[in-house]
């Protein structure tokens, strides 16, 4: 996950001397650099910093018509308490932490068991085939793939179909809030999975071919190989991708439990972000939303350092690494 | 493709490895037809559907599973009709119009980040780290896209997710890999970032820009959540939710002119055009950005 590096150290050329200069000549030197940056920095400061300060309605009794941001009464952390008697948002919680738990189990490996699969597939062009077959629903939008779904395995859709034509009870998943969370996994499964296994593709590519050679030469079968090599390749990515993981814990996927919501009911499908959505915007009381979302930022966030703690404890590289 | 295995090129068997079994062939055949089934199988029913008529449909009682005449008269009626017609140009309208915002913003932005030691160099990089790590939450985004006006405005489809952190420190980080020597050598003849980044570092990342713009292409093609917040007014609708409202919920279509859009519930041939003409972009594009993903993105971010 270099991609993810803060800064890494660059090759010493003419910038090495630049450490001596002063913000004045810096400035002269660099202000192409700045105008380049302008447009972005706009949009991030309009779009990230201005919310993200005015998160200040949090900890007000926000009323857009009467107060707006500056005019409102500040009432501390009152919403935070509310929010910890709100038997929703609690439903919100630990149905996003058991979403997280099962995928964990139930999601995690399949990427994994993927780019094994299309490892060993020896044909090249089958397995180009097969490559561009599985990442391709990663480029799905979730009301396609719930549109999908809903085709395959809805009250209407082919499952139903199929089985009345055989003279059985039609199903209809979609709606079914007790086996909802084996819905939502399946979903991610058929999205994302293909796409996921790209990164232990690419690390499966680094295991240098010779191991095989030598291990081989010396009677390890194609089970040992893989226990001996391909795994103890793999591991490094496995337990970053797991500390990520962990680290983005509050983050089930917002669209997805948004768009099925009114179909299973909130009872199963209410998450963090939805909760969100439909305390603040839903019922009016924007204060009380922003909170709850406030609470997820903050949580996540602590969550977020304190996984690229353990990656960095670990010799991983983490999503991020000081310069 | 070969890039991304431990392989040697030529889909050959090394001279040391085993012969595999045929029962574990088998096993794995039939695994691999399982998962290429379930990818394209729903594909193919619903394009089939969409092209079945609809007598086919009410025969069958449903999806089409054999084809049995083609028509395109579902096409035909949603393309004569102006609520499905104008969602396809709006969500066109704001991939075309946001990708090119996003890119050009991004490649610049990246551009102007790639150098340690630059004036104001660590708080910029740091304003967009930043973004890595939390959200300000869907609220106050709200608030801001309110404030500013910009709702039922197409702007609202494509300012706040404009910038996305990831693409940038992408391409960054590719930008940084450019070897300095390249850049300097154009410095000393004189010519400035502007030309040095067209000229020279563009060029030179076609990959990665590739990829990266196909990323925000499919991002706003595909949003759903920010046109249900933002857009009210039905005739503004993108794709995506003339998709939830008529094909998930088979609710009839508002502003209702004639055809597809009349009272009657949607039959099920032109729902499964609505899913057609929303894969179709994504289907379209993706086999010339695909041979990047390896090669490009993602092999340099593991290898880093």
């Amino acid at each position: 996950m270099g991609m993810l590096t803060a800064t890494r150290p660059r090759k010493v050329t003419a910038e090495g001397t630049a450490v001596t200069l002063t913000w004045r000549a810096k400035l002269r030197r660099d202000w192409p650099l700045l105008v380049m940056n302008l447009p972005m920095l706009l949009i991030v400061v309009a779009f990230w910093w201005v919310p993200a300060l005015g998160n200040v309605i949090a900890f007000q009794d926000y009323n857009p018509y009467t107060g707006g941001i500056t005019g409102s009464p500040i009432i501390g952390f009152t919403n935070f308490a509310l929010l910890f008697q709100d038997p929703q948002f609690l439903r919100a919680i630990a149905n996003t932490l058991s979403i997280t738990a099962f995928q964990l189990v139930f999601y995690f490996p399949v990427p994994i068991m993927l780019a094994l699969l299309l490892n060993s597939i020896i044909s090249a062009r089958l397995r180009a085939f097969v490559q561009g077959v599985v990442y391709m629903p990663f480029f799905f939008s979730w009301v396609l793939v719930i549109a999908i779904f809903q085709q395959m395995f809805g009250g209407a859709g082919l499952l139903a179909q199929i089985l009345r034509e055989n003279g059985h009870q039609g199903v209809d998943w979609m709606t079914n809030s007790d086996t909802f969370i084996l819905l939502i996994t399946s979903q991610t499964i058929w999205k994302d999975a293909g796409w996921g296994a790209i990164i232990f593709l690419a690390a499966l590519s680094t295991i240098d071919p010779n191991l095989y050679e030598a291990a081989a030469v010396d009677g390890a079968r194609r089970w040992r190989r893989m226990w001996h090599i391909t795994l103890p390749g793999l591991r490094p990515v496995i337990v970053l991708l797991l500390i990520l993981r962990l680290g983005d814990a509050l983050n089930v996927g917002f669209e997805q439990f948004m768009l099925q919501r009114s179909a299973v009911g909130s009872q199963a499908s209410e998450v963090f972000d939805t909760f969100v959505y439909w305390s603040g915007m839903r019922t009016g009381d924007l204060g009380y939303g922003a909170a709850a979302g406030l609470f997820k930022g903050l949580v996540g966030l602590l969550l977020i350092l304190a996984a690229n703690r353990v990656a960095h404890a670990l010799g991983e590289r983490g999503v991020y690494s000081r310069s | 493709m070969s890039v991304l295995t431990s392989r040697p090129r030529g889909g050959r068997l090394a001279p040391w490895e085993e012969r595999p079994s045929p029962v574990g062939q088998l096993g794995k055949g039939t695994l691999i037809t399982l998962i290429v089934v379930a990818v394209l199988g729903p594909l193919y029913v619903i394009v089939l559907t969409s092209l079945s008529s609809a007598a086919t449909v009410n025969r069958v009682g449903g999806l089409v599973l054999v084809p049995d005449g083609i028509t395109f008269e579902a096409y035909r009626q949603i393309f004569s009709d102006t609520v499905v017609s104008r969602a396809v140009l709006v969500s066109t309208g704001v991939t075309v119009v946001g990708t090119l915002i996003s890119a050009g913003v991004s490649i610049l932005g990246a551009y102007s980040l790639s150098r340690p030691g630059s004036f104001l160099h660590r708080p910029l990089l740091f304003s967009i780290l930043l973004m890595f790590v939390f959200f300000p939450g869907i609220i106050p985004v709200y608030l801001m896209v309110s404030g500013l006006g910009l709702k039922d405005t197409y702007w609202s489809l494509i300012l706040p997710t404009a910038v996305s952190a990831f693409n940038v420190v992408v391409l960054r980080s590719f930008f940084m890999n450019i070897p300095g020597e390249i850049l300097d050598s154009a410095r000393i003849d004189g010519a400035g970032e502007f030309r040095i980044l067209w000229r020279i570092v563009l060029p030179m990342s076609k990959a990665v820009t590739a990829v990266v713009a196909m990323f925000y292409a499919v991002g706003y093609w595909n949003a759903w959540f920010n046109a249900m917040l933002y857009i009210d007014d039905t005739r503004k609708w993108p794709l995506a939710l003339i998709l939830r409202q008529y094909v998930v919920d088979s609710n009839p279509l508002p502003s209702a002119t004639a055809g597809v859009t009349g009272d009657a519930p949607p039959t099920l041939a032109i729902k499964m055009a609505i899913v057609v003409i929303a894969v179709i972009p994504a289907l379209i594009i993706y086999p010339f950005v695909q041979r990047h993903f390896t090669k490009g993105v993602i092999v340099g971010a593991i290898k880093g």
